[in-house]
């Protein structure tokens, strides 16, 4: 069976790894350190698939780790048409 | 906290942190005045007995004695613990799954965690990393056990990475004893083994080494309670009556001391165990009489004895029961009945309870002589007072001999506790307090009788109705209590619901029938009714301009009197319930006279009924009322109008009867053959199952297909009766009225009275279970048509035959079971939900949070709008705003 390319599926909604500059601006809006956000764990499908994509990307072979990094989220299903919602990146 | 207070014990001090921890015997034998020796309570003179369990060390029960260890009188004296030396150890009980999760993890040699040094370290970095939550640490040290654990006699290599030594396998029994290999455990090898764990083992292994070291959890000396805490009874035939605890200790100090004695005499092995185990079990019943595998305790007439943990657990213990909910003063209950003469922000109070609650009140050079006359009334009549507060805290009591004293006595500064008083402010609740519509303020109005009167309008928030129920009331003592209670919960605050900005507060009933007769085409009123209908509803107003004469008398209309009800600079336009949806809407010309139509405070068009000012739904015009014109018109305009309608309803009068379904001859010709064509069809499609033509829909079996169709056929059949019947209930049927208005019933009702009750089923199927392949034994075996399925061709008014009424009420059990399946789960889940979201709070920065902080939502719902706010859920209705603005641009 075909592997399905969850990034790709229209349930799934975006989820984009903040660069280290992009981070501090969101804990500074919110006036918080990154242990008080929601957490997404390292095992979870979206965030091995976006690891994935990082490693292919990047020059040096080798595994990308994005522990300890914040992941947007988009929803467009939500009741102001476009939610946005920050997860921390967990083992 | 008072001045006293603050000089003997300083300023309060807020609670930075609590930390927990298991007690050591040295804390125990710390706090301890006295060890507990001796199993009695008392001599024979009925003296306590040093030494023994109600040793006068400990604490006084007795009013009038003072506390041998801190001379405090009884209540001053909180108790003090005691102790008794255990001769062996003994698990506690509370422990016994982290004591084998502990030796588990553990060498049983050198007591190091069985880990190798290196993935110490790692677990170490995981748990020193900044800011792990709770349950992060908490996975983190399951993970810790669960990898050391995997060395005892799990993988072949089950040897301590440490020392060396091979592992055997550790069994728990629950619920206090533990086997290795085949070798019994005793409390003392356990506790000698967690003696020698390292600090950052037990680290490791989530015991804060600061507040617990894991061998406490090994009783070696035993808290005993204060007498406060197990306090003795004595019955009227004078004998004393001790608690359950103290039962239990007995025990314990009895077993404890057999113990000691048979050790000092170097007993057998055998016995001393023996002895060990009971002593064991004592203690565990102590803590906790529902463990599992243990055979409960019991008192000598056979009772299960209430231990420690029995105190504290469930809806009866010390949590649920005693502290986050518990018995006040300043309240009363009894039961609601009605009274639709009283504002929606008031509430009927007995006289009696009036004079039983009280209001403190602060004399002045204002009030001084008003309070010097209700203290002079006195207790026994109103409105009078039951107490007066000097300045210095000294409380008196008033009574008919001392109140002309104490009326004198009044100064400035004093405080009288007068009884309640028209319009003071009271919290009224009803239970179940799903809501937070279920407490609300309301003013006081004094009355005769027995009962708390409250106005129907405000029934449906508080889910109350007048078969029996009770209700609560309380008074709030302070002014910033009353303050805040007037101006956040009185009832007309709460018109509008939190849920979604709809109404709960409104008309119901006989308000929506009654309006609508006062509303409707041909209503008219004589001068005189004219002044009463003003007179009682409140109206102030100039009576308009007769709309007419007949016989040389003016005469007014219902619309007339309704719109003396509205603000003048009110324009809206809607359609009534009455409305028969036609496919092209002739808006005031409407022949049913459905098209509501107000232009400048006037009903020109239209009738009122639920669509205008029905509680619990899209009601058009209160809804309107409250949001642009505040709270007072809303109130007053409930007020008014519900009296108003009363006093129509009592002149025109209202009616219902059996007759109210009463069909003629051609329509129930018409129904009967709509019905047996109905059900011909189902033969039909019973005809074509069998012989196999039936053309099976996507996904379903021929069998579901025939289901299915044949319910469509007959649903479409009752629909059919359903219209025929409803194209002969006119207007001027009482039922009809009050099912077209919203008031009460629905046209199905009506259908099924009159033309025929329908399908009846259970779980969405027709009925099929009873016999083998068949409803009732009076049908063939597998008749699959309409009859023996549970449909009912008759109506309610012409009665059912035996199969119908059997049918009938297999579906009505259906019913009855959901409802009362659905509180009980419902119930639960909320509970559950209550708990769980209690902590959370939208802050000014419009997320959401928890109490430490922690982002559950980055904006309130995503949108961040308040649904009590909004309209119907919509943060704002546009159609609304730009019809005022178009009204307001003309008006210009």
């Amino acid at each position: 069976m075909s592997k399905v390319n969850i990034v790709e599926h229209e349930l799934v909604p975006q989820h984009i790894v903040l660069s280290p500059e992009e981070e501090e601006v969101v804990l500074k809006k919110y006036n918080i350190d990154r242990n008080n956000l929601p957490l997404i764990k390292s095992t979870d499908p979206i965030i091995q698939e976006l690891e994935e994509q990082l490693a292919e990307q990047s020059e040096d072979e080798g595994k990308v780790s994005l522990k300890g990094r914040i992941i947007k989220i988009i929803r467009n299903n939500s009741p102001a048409g476009e939610g946005v919602y920050y997860r921390y990146v967990i083992e | 906290m008072n001045e006293e207070d603050i000089m003997l014990f300083g300023p309060p001090k807020k609670i930075k942190e609590i930390s927990f921890g298991v007690f050591s015997p040295e804390n125990v034998r710390k706090v301890s005045v006295t060890t507990i020796i001796q199993a009695d309570t008392y001599d024979d003179e009925g003296y306590p007995i040093n030494g023994g369990l109600m040793d006068p060390k400990l604490g006084v029960i007795d009013p009038g004695l003072k506390c041998r260890t801190c001379n405090l009188k009884f209540g001053e004296c909180q108790g003090h613990f005691g102790h008794i030396e255990l001769s062996r150890p003994v698990i506690h009980v509370g422990y016994s799954k982290e004591i084998y999760d502990i030796l588990k993890a553990t060498c049983k040699e050198c007591s190091r965690l069985l880990l190798t040094e290196e993935r110490i370290e790692h677990y170490e970095e995981k748990l020193r990393q900044e800011g792990v939550r709770g349950s992060i640490r908490q996975s983190i040290i399951s993970d810790v056990l669960s990898e050391a654990a995997k060395k005892k006699g799990v993988l072949k290599d089950s040897t301590c990475p440490h020392c060396g030594t091979d592992q055997l396998k550790v069994k728990f029994e629950k619920p206090t004893s533990y086997k290795e290999g085949d070798k019994k455990l005793t409390p003392s090898d356990i506790r000698e083994r967690f003696e020698k764990i390292t600090e950052r083992d037990a680290r490791l292994m989530g015991w804060n080494t600061e507040v617990s070291r894991p061998e406490w959890a090994i009783l070696t000396v035993l808290p005993v309670a204060p007498v406060t805490v197990r306090p003795s009874i004595t019955l009227e035939s004078g004998i004393r009556s001790e608690d359950d605890l103290t039962h239990k200790l007995v025990d314990i100090i009895r077993i404890n001391q057999r113990l000691r004695e048979n050790l000092d005499a170097g007993a057998p092995q055998l016995i001393v165990e023996d002895l060990w185990e009971l002593l064991q079990y004592h203690v565990t019943t102590y803590f906790d009489n529902e463990v599992s595998g243990v055979p409960p305790a019991r008192h000598r007439s056979g009772r299960v004895l209430k231990t420690l943990t029995q105190r504290l657990k469930g809806k009866e213990g010390r949590f649920r029961n005693n502290l986050s909910g518990k018995r006040v003063d300043f309240s009363a209950r009894t039961v609601i009945s009605p009274d639709p003469n009283i504002s929606i922000n008031e509430v009927g109070v007995p006289d009696f309870i009036a004079m039983e609650l009280t209001v403190p009140e602060r004399v002045t050079s204002r009030n001084i002589e008003r309070m010097r006359q209700i203290v002079l009334k006195g207790s026994n009549a109103y409105p009078g007072a039951n107490y007066i507060l000097r300045p210095d805290g000294k409380r008196k009591r008033v009574t008919d001999i001392t109140s002309d004293i104490l009326a004198e006595e009044l100064e400035e500064g004093y405080t009288v506790e007068r009884h309640l008083r028209d319009g003071d402010i009271v919290l009224f609740n009803r239970q179940p307090s799903l809501h937070r519509l279920s407490i609300m303020a309301h003013e006081v109005r004094v009355m005769p009788y027995k009962t708390f009167r409250l106005n129907l309008c405000v029934c449906p928030p508080y889910n109350a109705d007048f078969d029996g129920d009770e209700m609560n009331m309380h008074v709030p003592q302070t002014e910033e209590a009353q303050a805040e209670a007037r101006i956040l919960m009185r009832v007309q605050e709460q018109i509008i619901s939190p849920r979604f900005g709809e109404p709960v507060i409104g008309g119901s009933q006989d308000y929506l029938s009654g309006a609508y007769i006062l509303t409707k085409r041909g209503t008219r009123f004589t001068r005189s009714q004219m002044d009463q209908m003003m007179y009682v509803s409140d109206i102030d107003a100039v009576l308009p301009e007769p709309a007419g004469e007949e016989d040389g008398k003016p005469y007014w209309t219902g619309k007339q009197v309704f719109s003396l009800l509205l603000p003048d600079d009110l324009n809206i336009s809607y359609k009534s319930k009455i409305c028969q949806k036609c496919d092209v809407c002739e808006y005031r010309d409407c022949k049913y006279d459905a098209y509501v139509l107000i232009e400048d405070g006037v009903l020109k068009t239209g009738v009122v009924d639920g669509a205008t000012f029905k509680a619990r739904s899209n009601c058009k015009l209160l809804d309107k009322l409250v949001k642009d014109y505040g709270t007072d018109v809303g109130r007053k305009f409930l007020d008014s109008v519900t009296r108003l309608i009363l006093w129509s309803n009592a002149l025109i009068g209202f009616t219902t009867g059996i007759d109210d379904e009463d069909l003629p001859k051609e329509a129930l010709n018409l129904i009967e053959k709509v019905l047996t064509e109905g059900k011909d069809k189902v033969k039909r499609l019973i005809e074509s199952y069998r012989e196999g033509y039936l053309e099976p829909l996507p996904g379903r079996s021929e069998r579901e297909t025939l289901e299915s169709r044949i319910m469509q056929a007959l649903a479409e059949a009752r629909d059919k009766a359903g219209t025929i019947s409803e194209r002969y209930l006119g207007m001027n049927r009482g039922a009809v009225v009050m099912a077209k208005t919203g008031a009460k019933g629905n046209m199905l009702d009506l259908t099924q009275m009159s033309a025929a009750l329908g399908q009846m089923s259970v779980r969405g199927n027709r009925l099929h279970r009873g016999y083998a392949k068949r409803s009732l034994s009076s049908f063939d075996r597998e008749d699959l048509s309409a009859a023996s399925r549970g449909f009912v061709s008759s109506s309610y008014k012409q009665g059912l035959n035996p199969k119908e009424f059997f049918f009938h009420a297999m579906g009505g059990r259906e019913g009855l079971v959901d409802t009362a399946v659905r509180t009980a789960q419902s119930g639960y889940m909320q509970r559950r939900l209550m708990n769980a979201l209690q902590d959370l709070s939208v802050r000014y920065d419009g997320t959401v949070r928890t109490n430490d902080d922690i982002i559950v939502q980055f904006m309130y719902g995503e949108d961040g709008i308040d649904p009590a706010k909004s309209t119907y859920g919509k943060a704002v209705d546009i159609d609304w705003i730009v019809h005022k603005n178009i009204k307001a641009k003309k008006g210009a």
